[in-house]
């Protein structure tokens, strides 16, 4: 794993023997260790089931919400261990988009992406409202789109509108880490094409991390990958030298397509 | 020729229907025409006079239509009481557990007691309750009925709304969490507003049942003829008056108590129609 691309900078999330189980005799994720670096994307592939949605959603404690699912081993969130943190704290820093956009229906789109402050009861006035989501918006280019329809239901958008709109909601809270669950699987090739873009001009402020079993998206937009098989992290490194010469079997025999 | 028979058999019964209903409102207000005749339909409602005796002979429906709404208002506003919280129970916070289907079954078992078996235990249980509370002194009244009624018309407001609750998609919920909202904050701000519309039609037409409902009402409202004053006071619905004065009616009382039972029939149907359009509402979201 010498040659991820890191720029110089310290891990800002740690994962040390990370295990998630659904039941006592069912792991999907097993003993996972990967250090993700700031200001990159890290893309996580893998067949499905392979847990690497699982995964994800152990970062920001999602699994919390189903109490069947138990979370072991340590997520260090810029030196601090997410498991141990309390659940909403976690959740501001590491913000999540999932697959499905899922705009709050009874918002308008203003309120959608001021809606992280609504549901945590934070009061904001009039004018860091309106600034909270111009930023927010013009940094997912939807700003231009919306402006004059901000009244409108989040619903109202196209699909590819509704995951910008998504990622804006996430933008808006300032985390520090940006979990992607396949975020343009149920998108058109166009609206995944602006998606792509986005990402790769929010890598500057953000740290992204995206699960995909796209193998060209991960190719076109991560700086390292993972790859990830039957709950185990087969291999982890820099995108370009996997796609080129995987070190591992299996994770060619993925790349070229033998299984998927 | 067998498709043929098969429609025509289909056609011809729901023509049945429709002529039946359209019977029934023709029988009603044909026999109501008298009371309208008399006192004019706005006359009709509006006067809270109701004199049985021949020589000051004179028939209003005003106490009953306030006895009514009184009754059903002050029954859902304790049903909300129960039923919000059973509902986000059963819909939200143990959504497809054991004890959910568990509490969800109890509480529809309370929809399949018969109405004279609630009268009964308000009479014995209920209003000895009431006498000691010295709300009043015979413990009939508004009160009591409504008491009664809030529980008769709990599994229809809890199993609807919890249904509407537990359609909240997943990932709506998910994306609230993943901000960093809680329990209650997913509640408050997604949940109940997704619902809301449904939540809102489950309850007007537990209102509906409240309207409608007799037999455990007039066991316990004390059948007083006059505009009750407050929660205390005793009264009349317009079913219960019905129910006590049909075997001794006739002529121009007759006509009055079927012109109120046509009333009674226009105010749940508008109901129930409120409730429909509520839920159209829900289904463009």
């Amino acid at each position: 794993m010498e040659d991820i691309n890191y720029n110089g900078n310290k891990p800002i999330l740690q994962l040390k023997s990370v295990s998630v189980a659904y039941s006592p005799d069912r792991k999907a994720v097993n003993e996972v260790s990967a250090d993700i670096y700031p200001n990159t994307i890290t893309a996580i592939m893998g067949p499905s089931g392979c847990g690497k949605s699982t995964l994800l959603r152990a970062i920001n404690r999602m699994h919390d919400l189903y109490p069947s699912v138990k979370t072991t081993g340590e997520i260090l969130l810029k030196g601090k261990n997410v498991l141990q943190m309390n659940p909403i704290e976690v959740r501001r820093m590491a913000g999540m988009v999932f697959q499905q956009p899922n705009p709050f229906p009874t918002m308008s789109i203003y309120d959608n992406v001021l809606a992280g402050y609504s549901l945590n009861g934070i009061r904001l006035n009039k004018q860091e409202k309106d600034r909270i989501v111009e930023q927010s918006l013009v940094s997912v280019a939807l700003w231009d789109e919306v402006k004059d329809v901000m009244t409108k239901r989040g619903s109202f958008l196209s699909g590819g509108q509704q995951q910008r709109l998504c990622i804006a909601r996430t933008l808006a809270l300032k985390p520090e880490l940006l979990l992607m669950d396949e975020p343009t699987s149920a998108l058109d090739p166009i609206s995944t094409n602006k998606i792509e873009e986005l990402l790769l001009n929010l890598k500057s402020k953000y740290t992204i991390l995206i699960v995909t079993h796209n193998m060209s998206q991960a190719a076109r937009i991560s700086d390292n990958s993972m790859f990830m098989y039957l709950g185990d992290l087969i291999e982890y490194g820099n995108t370009r030298h996997m796609f080129t010469k995987p070190r591992n079997k299996k994770t060619e025999e993925y790349l070229t397509g033998v299984f998927g | 020729m067998k498709d043929n028979l098969f429609k025509a058999l289909l056609f011809t019964a729901a023509v049945s229907v429709l002529l039946l209903t359209a019977g029934i409102i023709y029988a009603l207000v044909g026999s109501a025409s008298e009371a309208f005749g008399e006192y004019g339909f706005f006359g009709f409602i509006t006067n809270s006079e109701w004199d049985p005796r021949s020589a000051t002979e004179e028939y209003g429906a005003f106490s009953f239509v306030v006895g009514t709404l009184f009754t059903a208002s002050f029954a859902l506003l304790i049903c909300l009481l129960f039923s919000l919280p059973v509902a986000l129970f059963t819909g939200e916070y143990f959504k497809g557990t054991k004890i959910s289907s568990l509490v969800g079954s109890v509480v529809n078992l309370l929809a399949g007691i018969p109405s004279i078996v609630y009268g009964l235990w308000g009479f014995y249980t209920i209003r000895p309750l009431v006498v000691d509370m010295g709300i009043n002194s015979q413990g009939f009244g508004i009160f009591t009925a409504s008491l009664v009624l809030a529980i008769m018309i709990i599994p229809y407001a809890s199993s609807l709304s919890g249904e509407f609750l537990s359609m909240v998609p997943d990932k709506l919920k998910e994306g609230a969490y993943s901000m960093g909202a809680t329990r209650i904050e997913v509640i408050q701000h997604i949940s109940l507003p997704v619902a809301g519309s449904g939540i809102v039609a489950a309850y007007i037409l537990a209102l509906g049942r409240a309207l409608g409902e007799t037999m455990a009402v007039t066991m316990l409202i004390g059948n007083t003829n006059h505009l009750p004053k407050g929660l205390a006071d005793t009264g009349n619905t317009m079913a219960s008056i019905i129910a006590n004065q049909f075997g001794e009616a006739d002529g121009l009382k007759l006509s009055a108590l079927i012109a109120i039972g046509l009333l009674l029939f226009i105010i749940t149907a508008i109901i129930n129609f409120i409730a429909k359009l509520v839920m159209k509402h829900l289904s463009r979201v």
